[in-house]
């Protein structure tokens, strides 16, 4: 009985198939401008229907639907299993930077360097590196990035006349300070279920977990610069001022509200967390550039942050790519992403469209001043195909550290996501320097 | 004639083709395809990157070694094992003196109360552990409050040396009101005679309990041990929802957890492939040795 249908979907989707081919060959690249095509679109991002709403309205023949998902882990998670079964992937999909080796390694993004042109330019370095892979080839469009920065209980620090920690020691002083003037608050805390940002704060200090030399990858997790910030967090929570809860817990969320929680080393979409979780606290935070290692050559990392890209399932590349495009170049839409998806847009034109701080900063005039300034100052980072090993890693391996409180198995965990991660690599069959 | 004997030979097959089919489909092919995919893997070429890099081919048994030889999976099936330990006879223990009780009333607070005791059972796993998620975090629960108020510094529900309890309780909580349910039936039809014989010889409650009821209830609790032991070794959505809250919950905290790192974190399902295979023969192995441990036992009472 279940077959007649299924059979008869199989013939209609054949059908499309041929039509859509006939039409929208890439290789003669001369796709019919009056074809009516629908492509769907995979984003978790809030609003970005609205945003869609506003391309549809001007391109009759293009129409996007938003598709809305959970969150970026589980889109690549339900992309790769499309992708795996032959169909069901969208045509456009939202992705996490550090994703894109992974879709690209298990051949789920489609190469728009032909249609993408000259789009290089509009875009920080790093984040077109990002989807170029350092390559010819354009897996997405960089649609929003997370340069890190530092928010602070400004009320709290006046009290105890701290001023923001320009430098990681000052920041350890203050959290020394805070923790010794009330027992039960503390700066921040060293998250092992946020391995994205271990990664931007060992960003910053110049590390880069993976690296290409010619057609074999190289694993840098337990380098000497993670070491260092592996050791710096190890000996704070080891003393004590910092710390070893989880972040995005109720526990956490409640300690924000409450002032136990009186920092946050986070990066520009950070506003949207505090205004959901410590709604209580408002007026009283400010924003700064992350402390710094070496304060004469100041850096930051990235916590977040995701490109456009179209999928190798797509029928209709040419218009997903025109799609991709406007959505992360046009000024209309970058106005869009910013201020009604509430992104920070890749964008080096973004500073157009942000001038007025997020509400719950009102007080901090300046907020996107101090962004662009971060944004500026971000690190290079390449990301391997396997980041999904090496992050689920760094849950089990600094999980058990942070529970132990012990310098020592800081360091150790390390080791162990390295190993972790060379072995995968290694195992699947990739070509492993070192 | 010969149409007549051609049709009675073929009805019982067309009666049992709905099942088959779905049997086929639903069960024996997806069992079928992952025994195939924990014999296969995927071979990436250079780097890895761009179409066609990647072929899948026959491992042999490589999977299954690098499954059992995997440092995190002994702990995790020893954890289970202590898992198991606490959970089966605490549920089972509580919902047998729970049904006793209960039959031994037979008043209007037993409904009420088989109601309530029962309830907890139809709230989903991770709804319960969210709730009781909730319940151990020392600065959101109202435990800990009340603790604190009268003195008493609670331990933290999460910390190492008691989050295998903390997951424990929250199974023991689900599940207690199903095995109560199933042991108070099977109670309930016990004939009242034999009760009044008893009483006669001038048995009391309890020992009407002991020698009279449990003897006869035996065929139940085999089943509901059976039934927990299963759930004990799938144990997952508890520990899972858990997870994020502390430091000590493992992604491979349990093997079934270590089957969803590897297919939907990892990617690798070959590798998810074999560990179930190797988590469905263990969870045969066991089920079947208990039964043959305790079957003759309990089912001799039947007769």
């Amino acid at each position: 009985m279940k077959k007649i249908p299924l059979l008869a979907g199989a013939l209609v989707a054949a059908l499309l198939m041929t039509s859509a081919c006939s039409s929208g060959d890439d290789s003669d690249s001369t796709a019919d401008p009056n074809e009516k095509v629908a492509l769907t679109y995979w984003s978790w991002a809030p609003n970005m229907d609205k945003v869609v709403a506003a391309w549809n309205a001007a391109h009759p023949n293009i129409q996007v639907t938003v598709n809305k998902q959970d969150g970026g882990d589980p889109a690549v998670a339900k992309l790769l299993t499309a992708i795996k079964a032959g169909s069901g992937a969208p045509d456009i999909m939202q992705a996490e930077y550090q994703k894109i080796p992974t879709l690209v390694s298990a051949d789920a993004l489609a190469d728009i360097a032909k249609e993408a042109g000259d789009l290089k330019a509009k875009f920080p370095e790093g984040a077109w590196a990002a989807v170029t892979l350092g390559s010819e080839a354009v897996y997405g469009v960089p649609q929003d990035s997370g340069p890190m920065m530092f928010y602070y209980r400004s009320d709290v620090f006046d009290k105890l006349k701290i001023k923001a920690p320009a430098t990681w020691d000052e920041y350890a002083d203050a959290a020394r300070t805070i923790h010794k003037a009330d027992a039960k608050q503390y700066l921040g805390t060293f998250s092992s279920n946020d391995p994205g940002w271990f990664a931007g704060l060992s960003q910053q200090a110049g590390a880069s977990w993976w690296g290409v030399n010619g057609d074999s990858w190289s694993v840098a997790i337990d380098d000497a610069t993670t070491q260092k910030v592996a050791g710096y967090w190890g000996g704070l929570v080891q003393e004590g001022v910092i710390d070893n809860k989880p972040m995005y817990t109720p526990e956490w969320n409640a300690a924000l509200n409450d002032g136990t929680q009186v920092g946050w080393l986070s990066a520009v979409w950070g506003p949207g967390v505090l205004e959901g979780n410590a709604a209580s606290t408002k007026g009283k935070w400010k924003v700064a550039q992350l402390p710094q290692w070496d304060a004469a050559a100041p850096a930051t990392g990235n916590w977040g942050g995701s490109a456009t890209s179209v999928t190798s399932q797509s029928k209709h590349k040419a218009q997903a790519a025109e799609f991709v495009k406007w959505l992360n170049s046009d000024p209309a839409a970058i106005k869009l992403l910013a201020g009604t998806a509430n992104v920070y847009p890749a964008s080096v034109d973004s500073a157009a469209a942000l001038t007025e701080p997020p509400a719950f900063f009102s007080n901090q005039p300046d907020f996107y001043a101090v962004a662009a300034e971060a944004s500026k100052i971000t690190k290079p980072f390449t990301y391997g195909p396997n980041v999904n090993v090496a992050y689920s890693s760094y849950n089990d391996a600094f999980g058990k550290a942070a529970e132990s409180k012990k310098a020592a198995e800081f360091a150790g965990a390390l080791a162990t996501m390295q190993q972790a991660t060379l072995d995968d690599l290694k195992n699947t069959g990739f070509k492993v320097a070192g | 004639m010969s149409t007549t004997v051609r049709r009675r030979t073929g009805a019982p097959y067309l009666f049992l083709a709905p099942a088959l089919v779905l049997f086929g489909l639903f069960l024996a092919a997806p069992i079928v395809y992952a025994g195939y995919l924990s014999l296969r893997r995927v071979r990436v070429s250079g780097l890895g990157l761009g179409s066609g890099s990647r072929t899948e081919i026959w491992a042999g048994l490589e999977n299954y070694t690098r499954s059992l030889t995997d440092p995190e999976f002994l702990p995790s099936v020893l954890r289970v094992g202590a898992y198991g330990l606490i959970v089966v006879p605490c549920m089972l223990g509580l919902a047998l003196i729970l049904a006793l009780l209960l039959d031994a009333g037979r008043t209007r607070v037993g409904t009420f109360a088989r109601t309530a005791i029962f309830l907890p059972y139809a709230v989903p796993a991770v709804i319960a552990s969210l709730l009781w998620g909730f319940l151990y975090l020392p600065r959101v629960s109202p435990i800990v409050d009340v603790l604190d108020r009268v003195g008493i510094t609670a331990p933290d529900a999460l910390s190492s040396s008691w989050v295998l309890y903390a997951v424990a309780n929250i199974a023991i909580w689900g599940g207690t009101g199903f095995n109560m349910i199933v042991l108070y039936t099977a109670l309930r039809a016990i004939p009242t005679e034999l009760f009044e014989a008893a009483r006669i010889d001038g048995a009391g409650d309890i020992q009407i309990a002991l020698r009279v009821k449990i003897p006869i209830i035996a065929p139940s609790l085999v089943m509901t041990t059976l039934f927990s032991l299963i759930a004990t070794l799938q144990v997952f959505a508890e520990p899972m929802t858990l997870r994020p809250l502390s430091n000590t919950i493992s992604t491979t905290w349990t093997p079934l957890m270590k089957v969803y790192r590897d297919a939907f974190v990892r990617n690798d399902i070959y590798a998810a492939a074999a560990t179930s295979v190797i988590i469905a023969l263990a969870t045969f192995v066991i089920s079947y040795g208990f039964l043959k441990l305790v079957g003759s036992r309990a089912f001799s009472q039947e007769n």
